[in-house]
């Protein structure tokens, strides 16, 4: 038992956490919003090469083979920092699901590992499909039958979303050619993906808007002090970050579980994605709050974070969804403190 | 990161599993707080506990411990709560002065006070508030005066848990009589039976009396009595607070077998159960797997050498909360019947809801109140101004 991160994984997050310090601030976000771009060129650039596209990919097929909970730290700190580029749907969910149904040689997979391209994937959990204009491949899905298209084939119908940096798409078509069938295990663990990373994300959004509020209620000052020396603002900050402190074990928890691919691991995958949703819920409302009629501008940043929030909780599975997928383990398997780390026999 | 137990570890479990099947009273004893009755089957309890060498397994062998780490002392407590094992009546000693002791003390206070603690010969009560000082615990004016070889203790300790009954007290008082605040305090022990003591109880809401005023008057102790340094009763008393909210005062199992408790009790009326309380449940059971996973995650770091922070006053403020929502949760499912006694006709499968309601209310305030905890977190964890 040791539910500790290894030094290569927090040496990892430490580095992506760096680069989007560096290259996606705010300031940068807006930027790009100015410039009409679906993604910042030279950003991304900086993201293939730390060459994270393979990360869950098996080795056997060009990737690095590592499991989720080596990607989880990434994707909180791509919530972190509101990361417009698809680092987390490409790498973490559509990537490991393609290598899943076709060899290590086939050309979308071995172009996508090289960072030439991303691949987005219209899941039937998800309405809409997430950076398709600027993907070079697409995976569609016909009950368990993956196909394979193209932005080009698929008649693209733009679905504008409030965040900016989400670029939405439903498809006209969504023939192509088939990449597998009986696929449904690798839709369900792309699922778990999805939802996980999603509450990665969200874990991450919550803690920047509590830092965010921390900035300017230190130095936002009000009847002569600042306004974070007053109660009312401490304790709305110490309950988000209370939500943020008990949503993330159960995160992580559920990364290290999400290969076992049992009605435990599921259950912990809507359990994280639920907490999530909370931290951010209340994080994102209460940054808002403390920044006072400043909160409610675009001028100031939260919004951003809000936005993403906002698409995130109903992205790869609503409240109601995973509430079910919570009671299908509490209603039906043994419970009590000895089961806390129980996996299906 | 390896969320598997060890072969050992699961080994330790049933066997633990099979010393509690063999020995935990079949029938619930009388509470602690009710009687004397009630506080001394306690004790033999606690004595029965020490003789298996079960009594705090992360204690030393010297001490009747099996020096062993926080993950298996988890273990040990899962099993404690799954076997509704009695509730500890020496928690002040062996979870909070216990592990301080360890820390602080000289060779000799170990030695005169360890044992005696593990085996319930002296059951310990803390004093630690006082009419005057409460949140604001640096208030405290009860004095400490040193004459020769001993301490002559005088003033006025509130909300004393287990004090009507217990044998020793571990209060903070004033040293320096010219100090102001957190400095000139000592942490000093006493005999609860000692000549100048007075113990009045105090009625709680369930009608138990769990805490209790004590009135010291020229009570004599041994400068022997007082652990650590003079002046730094303090910081020593910060510590045990961390150990009491961080990780040892409540065990994730209890809520954990609660949270299981509230399931069979929504099963068994769910037929008549609109779809929202199936959803409060999920989440009770939810938040007391957060914990767990949160406590277990804090044992990791904690073995491999870590120290406790902030997350006591997290984990607190969690806790506390949690216990409350799930205790309504169940008052509700249990509609018009929750309000009965259990002597009432009607009361069964009522269970102890009502009396775990109450006592839930006491969380947020007892080992420093939710609202002094959100103080901490924001000024030590978030950085935001004191004033």
């Amino acid at each position: 038992m040791d539910f500790r991160f290894t030094e290569e994984q927090d040496m990892m997050a430490d580095v992506v956490r760096g680069l989007l310090a560096d290259h996606c601030q705010p300031a940068d976000l807006r930027r790009l919003m100015a410039s009409n771009e679906a993604r910042d060129s030279a950003r991304w650039a900086h993201i293939v090469e730390l060459g994270l596209g393979g990360i869950l990919v098996p080795e056997d097929k060009g990737g690095l083979g590592l499991a989720p909970v080596d990607f989880v730290q990434l994707a909180e700190a791509a919530g972190y920092a509101a990361l417009p580029e698809p680092l987390v749907e490409n790498a973490g969910v559509a990537l490991p699901l393609l290598a899943a149904l076709v060899p290590a040689d086939h050309p979308v997979l071995t172009r996508a590992l090289a960072g030439e391209i991303t691949v987005a994937l219209a899941h039937p959990a998800n309405p809409m499909v997430a950076d398709a204009d600027s993907a070079g491949a697409i995976l569609t899905v016909a009950g368990d039958t993956v196909h394979l298209t193209t932005p080009e084939a698929a008649g693209l119908v733009h679905q504008p979303s409030s965040d900016p940096f989400r670029r939405l798409h439903t498809l006209a078509n969504v023939a192509g050619e088939t990449l597998a069938t009986g696929a449904q295990p690798a839709l369900d663990a792309a699922f778990d993906r999805g939802a996980l990373f999603a509450a990665a994300q969200m874990v991450g959004i919550a803690q920047r808007c509590v830092d965010l509020a921390v900035d300017y209620a230190k130095e936002r000052q009000q009847f002569g002090k600042p306004i974070g020396s007053y109660q009312a603002i401490k304790h709305h900050l110490a309950t988000c970050q209370v939500k943020i402190e008990f949503a993330r074990p159960v995160l992580y928890a559920a990364a290290a579980d999400l290969p076992n691919g049992d009605l435990h691991s599921r259950a912990r995958i809507s359990q994280a994605k639920l907490a999530a949703t909370e931290a951010a819920d209340l994080a994102t409302r209460t940054a808002i709050q403390v920044h006072g009629a400043m909160g409610y501008s675009w001028e100031v940043d939260v919004h951003f974070f809000l936005k993403r929030a906002v698409a995130l909780a109903s992205w790869w599975g609503d409240a109601a969804l995973h509430r079910d997928r919570v009671a299908a383990r509490v209603m039906t398997q043994p419970l009590g403190p000895e089961f806390t780390f129980a996996r299906e026999s | 990161m390896k969320l598997d137990y060890t072969d050992e570890q699961n080994a330790f479990r049933m066997d633990v599993r099979d010393w509690m099947q063999a020995n935990v009273p079949a029938a619930p004893l009388v509470s602690f707080d009710h009687s004397r009755e009630g506080f001394e089957a306690h004790r033999d309890w606690e004595r029965t506990l020490n003789e298996g060498r079960w009594g705090m397994v992360t204690w030393p062998e010297a001490y009747g411990g099996r020096g062993l780490d926080l993950v298996t002392w988890l273990i040990f407590e899962e099993e404690y709560y799954r076997a509704e094992a009695p509730l500890r009546v020496n928690q002040n000693g062996i979870f909070l002065l216990g592990p301080t002791l360890m820390e602080y003390g000289s060779d000799e206070q170990k030695a005169r006070f360890l044992p005696a603690m593990a085996s319930g010969e002296e059951i310990w009560a803390q004093a630690w508030s006082e009419p005057q000082a409460g949140s604001d615990l640096a208030a405290v004016r009860a004095t400490a005066r040193r004459d020769g070889d001993d301490y002559v203790l005088s003033g006025h300790k509130i909300w004393s848990s287990r004090a009507v009954f217990a044998d020793m007290a571990f209060g903070l008082f004033r040293t320096d009589p010219d100090s102001e605040r957190h400095k000139g305090l000592s942490l000093i022990f006493f005999p609860l039976d000692a000549p100048g003591v007075k113990v009045q109880p105090i009625a709680q809401i369930d009608g138990e009396t769990g805490f209790a005023e004590i009135f010291l008057e020229d009570v004599r102790v041994p400068a022997f009595n007082r652990l650590g340094d003079e002046g730094q009763g303090w910081s020593i008393c910060m510590a045990t607070a961390g150990f009491e909210r961080g990780l040892m005062l409540r065990s994730p199992a209890r809520f954990q077998v609660a949270a299981k408790k509230l399931v069979e009790l929504y099963q068994a009326n769910e037929a008549r159960l609109p779809a929202a309380t199936r959803d409060a449940v999920l989440q009770a059971w939810m938040e007391a797997e957060a914990y767990a996973l949160s406590i277990y995650r804090t044992a990791s770091r904690l073995v491999a050498g870590g120290q406790i922070g902030s997350e006591a006053s997290i984990n607190k403020i969690f806790w506390s909360e949690m216990d409350i929502a799930m205790h309504r949760t169940a008052l509700a499912i249990l509609g018009a019947r929750a309000e009965l006694t259990r002597d009432a006709p009607e009361a069964a499968g009522v269970g102890r809801w009502l009396d775990g309601f109450f006592f839930s209310l006491a969380g947020p305030i007892y080992a420093g109140s939710n609202e002094i905890q959100r103080n901490i977190i924001a000024e030590r964890m978030l950085g935001l101004p004191r004033r």
